[in-house]
């Protein structure tokens, strides 16, 4: 175990490199396989907004944003042609007909703007427990399907299979070549 | 953006270590000691506390009210003061003036009118509301998992400090590198290939 700084500034790029390969995985309809613990199908959908950074040789970043509902994800193809990984990803999620919406940041993949399913109004004080109750899971259950993603990502990541995985993202990123 | 919120933020931690032979008897004690303290009328710019999570401006952990189901429950409390530039300068002048009439003398030393600003950002301090900061905090204890409902770097660094203060506890934030070594069950081996782990190229 590293100190945990120097940890977070030298393994930023596993979450990078996450998000890269879940784009990846859900443009080539690779996340099909994706199932929880229980064993049920989830899907992720790329949201309404992407960052790509690339650090160039001088050290400086050149960060590329794609937002907007309509915007076209090519140059988010274009940024990661040139070098960028995905630094932060808006994703929907659907999992047994329910649906999360909510950013990761890859540095470190914590939750901004994260909406779970409808859940019911509370009206009574006496409904809080039971609300509350519903909102851990429902948060619990987003955070156990990013865990199951990430853990599916880092079992590629550590084994000799990545570098043929390597070589399906490059012809993702670039087909013609 | 708290638990109940429709729309949220979440940092992720684990909790490093456990506490004595009774749980909540020790995170109440934790919690009270530790509770936030008012600064209404108070000359301080900054207060941090906890306070509870569904009433988060009488704060009172009586009677476990922190416990819903087998989580810990509670919130940290920021309460902040500034006076805006322009208002201090304009106290500050006023002040000068009315010390040089009172004296009879033509200007003040350096260290005389870096006191008087000191005193009257003092007074103007007492005078301000502080502006309240809330940030829900949900301890799963069986599990050694706490969610805190922010992203802010400085909150959580203050939930960092405060919960180490308060039960004792490190906190260990979950991000990429420490969900891998610590939280998703890789083996040993994996865990070797991890700590030698470069970035990879997607473009040759």
């Amino acid at each position: 175990m590293f100190d945990i700084a120097v940890a977070y500034n030298q393994f930023k790029f596993l979450g990078h490199e996450f998000l890269t390969w879940l784009w990846f995985a859900i443009d080539t309809g690779q996340d099909s396989y994706f199932k929880d613990n229980a064993g049920v199908p989830y899907f992720f959908i790329i949201g309404n907004k992407i960052v790509c950074e690339n650090i160039v040789e001088d050290n400086t970043v050149e960060t590329v944003t794609i937002k907007g509902d309509n915007a076209g994800l090519e140059e988010g193809l274009t940024a990661l042609k040139k070098g960028s990984v995905v630094t932060e990803m808006k994703l929907g999620l659907t999992y047994l007909e329910q649906t999360w919406e909510f950013n990761l940041k890859g540095e470190n993949l914590h939750f901004t703007g994260l909406k779970h399913p409808e859940t019911e109004k509370i009206h009574k004080k006496e409904d809080m427990e039971g609300a509350f109750l519903e909102k851990i899971y429902l948060f619990g259950k987003a955070v156990e399907i990013v865990d199951s993603a990430y853990l599916a990502f880092l079992k590629l990541r550590l084994s000799d299979s990545w570098n043929s995985v390597l070589q399906d993202i490059r012809k993702w990123i670039e087909p013609d070549k | 953006m708290g638990i109940l919120a429709s729309t949220t933020s979440l940092t992720r931690y684990k909790v490093n270590g456990v506490l004595g032979e009774n749980p909540i008897e020790t995170v109440e004690t934790g919690l009270k000691r530790n509770k936030i303290v008012d600064i209404d009328k108070e000359p301080q710019e900054i207060s941090v506390g906890w306070t509870n999570f569904n009433d988060p401006y009488h704060p009172d952990f009586e009677g476990s009210s922190f416990l819903i189901a087998s989580f810990f429950v509670f919130s940290l409390r920021i309460d902040k003061k500034s006076v805006p530039a322009n208002v201090l300068k304009k106290h500050v002048m006023m002040e000068e003036k009315k010390r040089l009439r009172e004296s009879g003398r033509e200007f003040l030393s350096k260290n005389e009118k870096k006191e008087l600003k000191d005193d009257v950002k003092q007074i103007l301090l007492t005078r301000m509301p502080p502006v309240p900061y809330v940030y829900d905090a949900v301890w799963d204890y069986e599990n050694g998992r706490l969610w805190f409902y922010s992203t802010q770097k400085t909150a959580n660094e203050e939930l960092e400090t405060l919960f180490l203060k308060s039960f004792n506890i490190n906190l260990i934030k979950l991000f990429p590198y420490t969900l891998a070594d610590l939280e998703l069950g890789l083996s040993d081996k994996e865990k070797d290939i991890l700590n030698k782990l470069k970035p990879s190229r997607f473009m040759e």
